[in-house]
């Protein structure tokens, strides 16, 4: 489940993409499969954050000061995230690029991320987040799709990033 | 000497928040914010408890010459204590932390809080806020808002207070799309 060499597309990539279609504040909480996506953005100001929910509330401030934000978390983050997206950014219409990694996909990952890999899909299609996963086409397209969405819609979108898609 | 209410600490901070962006914590905060003093550049929550600090910080890091304020409680300060740590850390100099400690969760019914055991403002200290103060009746709190609006922050101010007996605050008249424009107008994010 760590970074490797054979990813379908490196994280650097993936970031200029981002930032290539106008997102513009990242913050987020790690995880293994987007560790190279963490390196690019730290010279990007990428903030760092404790919990994911909080990053839910940066990027809220950030988006009524003029930002695109996106905020990067693993899918348990998700789960932490449910209440801020439902009460915040859903009803204010906050608008916010949600790259979640997909831990337990497949059903073969450790047992605590067993349930939400299972039920990340339907998760988010109940809380009305259009989503896509990454590796299917080039990530520019896949931002670019991102970006659309989030300006038509003025509410959170999700990028999902199965393992190894970025290395 | 009586104890200060929720309302009189918003009162005794409004009119030092000119200019500033001003983000105030769910329930009677927001309620008696709005009704002492509205401007298009206060943003109510009525919901998601305990990001109004986050929600603050984030305006504070996309624009760091704005000044930022957050109305906020114990009862939402002790839902995101990482609050504390990560506005030190990221150290917005315009940032005016003014929490409203009244020992309960007054819009569920006044059920109490841990905070009359747990120092806030001494944690926020340990955290590394520029600077940090209790105040307890009128007049400090008067001094502390005139002092720490025009200092160098993030800095915190815990207002003790006493749960409110009197009438209650209406409710916030506008729909959240509207605060969300009007905050965003207010800030030039609007293309």
């Amino acid at each position: 489940m760590s970074d490797s060499g054979d990813a379908t597309f490196k994280g650097a990539d993936f970031a200029s993409a981002l930032e290539g279609v106008g997102f513009d504040f990242f913050t987020g909480v790690p995880c293994s499969l987007i560790g190279s996506v963490l390196v690019a953005l730290a010279d990007r100001g990428y903030v760092a954050e404790t919990r994911e929910d909080a990053a839910m509330g940066l990027a809220a401030g950030a988006f009524m000061a003029g930002r695109r934000p996106v905020v990067l978390m693993q899918n348990s983050g998700l789960g932490v995230s449910l209440n801020a997206i439902g009460s915040l950014q859903q009803i204010y219409e906050l608008p916010c690029l949600l790259v979640i990694t997909w831990r337990g996909f497949g059903g073969k990952d450790a047992p605590e991320h067993l349930v939400m890999g299972r039920v990340m899909p339907n998760l988010l299609d109940a809380y009305e987040i259009e989503w896509r996963a990454l590796g299917k086409r080039p990530l520019e397209d896949d931002a670019r799709w991102a970006r659309d969405r989030f300006d038509a819609n003025q509410k959170p979108v999700a990028l999902v990033v199965p393992p190894g898609v970025l290395g | 000497m009586n104890a200060l209410t929720t309302k009189d600490a918003v009162e005794a901070a409004m009119p030092a928040l000119d200019g500033y962006a001003v983000v105030c914590a769910n329930g009677f905060i927001s309620r008696w914010a709005c009704s002492v003093r509205d401007r298009p550049s206060h943003f109510y929550m009525i919901g998601s408890m305990g990001l109004a600090s986050s929600i603050g910080l984030g305006i504070a890091i996309a624009q760091p010459d704005q000044p930022v304020a957050v109305l906020d409680g114990d009862g939402n300060v002790l839902m995101n204590l990482g609050t504390l740590p990560m506005i030190a850390v990221s150290k917005p100099k315009r940032f005016f932390h003014l929490v409203i400690d009244n020992g309960v969760y007054a819009s569920t019914g006044n059920q109490p809080t841990i905070s009359p055991e747990v120092p806030l403002d001494e944690i926020a200290a340990a955290a590394g806020y520029a600077r940090v103060a209790r105040v307890r009746d009128r007049a400090s709190l008067d001094a502390r808002v005139a002092e720490f609006a025009g200092a160098e922050g993030p800095s915190l101010l815990l207002v003790e207070t006493a749960p409110e007996s009197g009438p209650s605050a209406p409710r916030i008249p506008f729909t959240p799309q509207e605060m969300t424009a009007r905050m965003r107008a207010a800030l030039g994010g609007t293309a």
